[in-house]
Order: C-alpha cells, then structure tokens, then sequence
C-alpha cells in the first residue's frame, strides 16, 4: 500500500481551476460523428434534389407566383383565418358552458363536443354545403308570432360559409378541450387567493386564471392552426379552389405533379413558418413571471436555434 | 343591507369580531366539525391548534366562505357569513357579488402562499385594491410599497414569485392581504411549507402585526410563537372545540388529557427546530 497523501501534499501537488487556465474540454466524439453523417446525408439529399433533370425547378419558379397559385393561397389563408376564428369562439362558449355550474350547459356541451369530435370532417362540411336541402329557408320566427326575417339559405350559405362553417365547428370542439384542460391546470390555490381578496368570478377568470392558463393554450392552439391551413384542402369536395386545388388544376394540364407540389409546399411552408414566429410570440408574452420562460413547442427543424437566442436574450434583461 | 345582529357583547361592551355558535360542517357523510364555538374579539389574537385532520384548515376556510357550513352561526364584524337576515327573520343566501363584499374585509395567508404567479410582487399587493376596491393605481402603488417596505422586502418589489424564497413570498402574501385594509386576517400554517431558517422572517412580520393590534386567527403548529402571541389558544381534535383559553392555561397548563398528549408529541419536534 502506498501511503495517502496528506492535505498539504495534495494542494501541493494538483494544479487547481483558476478560471484563466484553459480546462481541456470532455469531447463528443459521438455527437461529431452523429452530426456530420447526418449533415453529408442531409446535404446528398439536397443536392440530388437541387441538380435532378427531372426536378424541373425552372416550371416551380414559373408558377411561384401564378395567379390561379395566388388565389388559392389567398383562399387558404382566409379559410385558415375564419375557420380558426369561429373555432376559437365556438372552444370558447362550449368550454366554458363545460365548466359552468349549471348541469344543463354542461350536458349541451358534452354532447356537442361528443358529436363533432365524433363525426368525420368531411361529412359535417357536406352537411352544412347541402343544409339548404334540409332547411330550404332559415328563418327567426317570434313563437306564435310573426316571422322577423327569413333568408334562402342558399344565399347565406354559400361554399365558403360552408368551409367555414364546417371546419371552424369541428376545430372548435377539440378548442374546447383545450380551453378546458388549460384552465384546470392553473393551481386551485390561484382562484382561493383572488376570491380572498373578493375578486368577482368574471374578473377571477379575466385577471388571473386566463392570463395562467394561457401558457398551457397557447402551445396546442398553434399547432392546430398549423394543422388548419393544411386541413383547408378538404374544402376540395364542395370544389373550392385553395391552395393544393389551385396547383392540382394546373398539374392536371402541364403533368408537371412535383414541381407543382413544391410550389404548393412552398407556401404551406412559408406560413406556418409566419404562424410558428407568431406563437413564439404569444408564448413568451405569457410567460411572465414563470421560472423556465419555456418552450418554443413545435417550432420543429428551427426549435433549438429559437430556443437558444430565447435563452440569451431571457439572460440579457 | 344586511342587519347588524344583538352580538355576544363582553363586559367592556366591545362586540366580538368573530363569533361561532355550533359550526357544523360535513365533506359528504365525513363529518369534519363538529359544533365549534369560538369568540374572537377585535385586536386579539387566536391560535388554532390541534392534531392534523382535526379541522383547524375547514373551519378557518369557513370564516371567508371558501367552505359552506351547513348548521350554526358564523359571523364576521357583526353580519352571518354567506347569508342575510330577510324581512320575516329567515336567512337568505348572498349571492356572488354579495359574498365578495363580505370577503374584501377578511384577509388570508395561505399555507401555499399562492401568489399570483404571473404578477410581481407589487402587482400582485395592489391587484385587490385597484381591481375590487377601485382605488387609484397611484395610491394603491404607494400604500402597497409601503407595506412591502414594513415586511422588508421593497427592494424585491419588481420580482415574480419564481424568483422568491418561500419566506418572502409569504411576506408578501401577508403584505396582500393588509393592501385590503381587512378588519381581520386568517394565517392557515403560514410556515409550515418553509425551510427552517426562514420561519423566523415570517413569523417576525406576524410578531409586529399582531403588536399593531390587527385581528388575527392563526393556524399554527409552532406552539412557542403561540406561547408568545396568542391572546387565547384553541385546542381542536375530530372536529371539536377541546379547549380554549389564555396560552398559559391551554399551554401550560392544560386541563384535558388530550392536549396534554398533543402537546407531548408536538413539543418532541418543535424542540430540535428551536422553536
Ligand atoms: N374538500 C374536502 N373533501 C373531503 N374531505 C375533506 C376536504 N377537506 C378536508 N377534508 C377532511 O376533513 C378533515 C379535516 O381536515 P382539515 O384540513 O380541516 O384538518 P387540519 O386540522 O387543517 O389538518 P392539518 O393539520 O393536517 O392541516 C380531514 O379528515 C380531511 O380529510
Ligand atoms: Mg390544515
């Protein structure tokens, strides 16, 4: 056995971190190797597909900014904007009939939500493009009284009221879900604090639970936006023609498919690009005063990159 | 309006700030109070002490109306709490709005401190005032620094809870509750979710505020400070009323076998802790 040094020896004997020394780093041998197989992969892939004969990205180029590839892109946004807004109102009033005290709101919500979450989307977006067969007019009749108005329902509903109409009620049942879940999650300790200080329940919900449960909505409701552009092409079957429609009508002409497709992925692309800075947004303006100012959620290929400038601009204030 | 109620007057005349006469209270068939009888007379301070589950929390939670008592008489600064007496003398529930009136005048301090999360410190003491009580932001600003200066912390006023230590958010939780101006506060175990060293702090602010001569009911485990603070000492165990009296009688010198009992197991941990 050799023996133990003693404590004068061993700071004598061992160099000790005073900052200015350089500290040879631990190496990922591992990590480089990962990143640079897939980076060549990545890279091989890219090329394939910039140089390929047959990737004609001069016909993407020409239709880039197509005018029939515009107002399709224009239709999508609106159908995406619309939609989103009258789902976000519909979450909005069966998710709080859902936590409301009254047993028979919460029964007409539960089985609202049951139907449209339980019903294909295309089939409710057929129904309300063909309502007008069932209900040829729609009318506000007083009981026993005289009629306030009446309208053809042709007219009030045309296919973008449909689309509207049926893509928006579908979403906002899964909206009230999430309105639900993102208010339930904020500590109950939240609303006994706020009803101590005889905070009313209307200005409990609007000042504290909200603004709380906000961080919680925010993160799913952009992902279901995102999936709303997409989910737009179904308006395909009551023939409108957004974005995807606009390309496949082209495509059906010049049979140029992938080229076409890109310009259409192209767009896709560059808005829920628009819509993830957009979230990004609304998550760190919620964030307030929570310890991980977290998440960047589905920012996807940008996510690291995003989350580590939030990091350091967090450190800067 | 609610009518003011022919109160228990003790000898000097004072009316009582809290009266209770036969509180009962049941979660389900569980029957969690049994009849509580209390008094608390205005500037004094009362400690609830007793084993856990013996309804010290519930009974405090039902002064504020955050539980419903199903039988006897609660009442607050002279008015039943949660009802009014009607014209043919029959209680009438309040409803939402009215509730909220009552609460504004009773402060809580919880054992969870349960400030606004979203809030600073500041935001989080002039959020009442401004949004219930409509005062202007700028009198609320300066009465809630001022507080914030008498618990010690108006150096923090900007922070988020996240970035407090146990102690000091209570300490602002207390200094929330006072931005009310209530007539009493409730403290239900204020120390019992922090680290040893920082009971001292909070237990220091509740020294002062009880030396301001403000109306407190304090659920404690710390029998020491209720030694030192208390003005009557509430002994409960399953749902009822034990003992009650000046801490050196309840304390010192108790009358029932079971306090003795709970005080024996109490005083084994609270000795290591320094008190
Ligand atoms: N919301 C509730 N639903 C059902 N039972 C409850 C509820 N709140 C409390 N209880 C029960 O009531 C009894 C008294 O609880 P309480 O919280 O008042 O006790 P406590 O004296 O404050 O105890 P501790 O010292 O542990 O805080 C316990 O048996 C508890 O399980
Ligand atoms: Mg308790």
């Amino acid at each position: 056995m050799t023996r133990r040094l003693d404590a004068v020896e061993i700071i004598a004997a061992m160099p000790r971190l005073d900052g200015s020394e350089s500290v040879v780093p631990v190496r990922h041998i591992g990590r480089w190797v990962s990143a640079i197989v897939a980076a060549l992969l990545a890279g091989g892939y890219l090329y394939l597909l910039a140089t390929s004969k047959n990737m004609r990205w001069d016909v993407t180029y020409t239709y880039l900014f197509h005018p029939a590839v515009m107002s399709g892109l224009w239709l999508t946004i609106q159908l995406t904007v619309a939609s989103m807004a009258l789902a976000i109102a519909t979450g909005g009033v069966l998710g709080s009939m859902r936590l409301s005290q009254n047993p028979v709101l919460q029964c007409l919500s539960g089985a609202t939500v049951w139907f449209l979450r339980g019903t294909p989307l295309l089939v409710q977006l057929l129904f309300w493009y063909f309502l007008a067969s069932l209900f040829p007019v729609i009318s506000l009749p007083v009981p026993f009284g005289p009629t306030l108005f009446a309208v053809d329902t042709n007219s009030l509903i045309n296919q973008f009221g449909a689309a509207v109409l049926g893509l928006g009620l579908n979403e906002g049942a899964y909206m009230a879900e999430i309105y639900r879940a993102g208010i339930l999650s904020v500590d109950k300790g939240q609303t006994e604090a706020a009803q101590s200080v005889g905070m009313s329940r209307a200005r409990l919900m609007r000042r504290i639970i909200i603004p709380q449960a906000m961080r919680f909505i925010i993160p799913p409701t952009g992902n279901a936006t995102i999936s709303m552009l997409k989910t737009t092409s179904v308006v395909l079957i009551i023939g409108l023609p957004d974005l995807l429609t606009s390309v496949q009508l082209i495509y059906a002409r010049n049979f140029q498919q992938i080229p076409l497709l890109a310009v259409a992925c192209f767009w896709y692309l560059a808005c829920t690009t628009a819509l993830t800075v957009l979230q990004i947004r609304l998550e760190r303006h919620y964030a307030r005063g929570s310890k991980d100012a977290k998440g960047v959620g589905l920012a996807g290929l940008f996510g690291p990159f995003l989350k580590s400038r939030l990091a350091s601009k967090e450190n800067g204030l | 309006m609610t009518a003011k109620m022919h109160s228990p007057a003790d000898a000097a005349g004072i009316a009582p700030m809290v009266v209770a006469r036969g509180v009962e209270k049941s979660f389900g068939a569980v029957k969690v109070l049994h009849g509580i009888d209390l008094d608390v007379m205005p500037g004094k301070v009362v400690c609830l002490i007793g084993p856990s589950g013996s309804g010290k929390t519930t009974f405090l939670r039902c002064i504020n109306m955050l539980e419903k008592i199903d039988r006897g008489l609660l009442a607050v600064n002279g008015e039943h709490i949660g009802y009014r007496v009607g014209k043919d003398g029959r209680l009438c529930a309040l409803n939402e709005r009215e509730i909220s009136r009552q609460r504004r005048e009773i402060g809580m301090v919880f054992q969870r401190f349960n400030l606004f999360q979203h809030m600073t410190a500041l935001e989080n003491i002039i959020e009442g005032p401004v949004g219930v009580l409509k005062e202007s932001k700028a009198d609320a600003r300066e009465h809630a620094m001022d507080l914030l200066r008498r618990v010690g912390l108006a150096h923090k006023a900007d922070s988020f809870p996240s970035e407090l230590s146990g102690g000091q958010q209570q300490r602002v939780a207390i200094a929330r509750a006072l931005a009310m101006r209530p007539k009493l506060i409730l403290f239900d175990e204020p120390t019992s979710a922090l680290d040893p060293e920082l009971v001292g702090e909070v237990l220091d602010v509740m020294r002062k505020l009880a030396h301001s001569g403000m109306t407190m009911v304090i659920v404690t485990h710390e029998i020491a400070f209720a030694r030192d603070i208390a003005d009557i000492v509430v002994f409960m165990d399953g749902g009822w009323v034990i003992e009650s009296g000046p801490p050196a009688e309840v304390l010192g010198n108790p009358r029932h076998e079971r306090t003795r009992k709970f005080l024996q197991s109490v005083r084994g941990e609270n000795d290591c802790s320094g008190g």
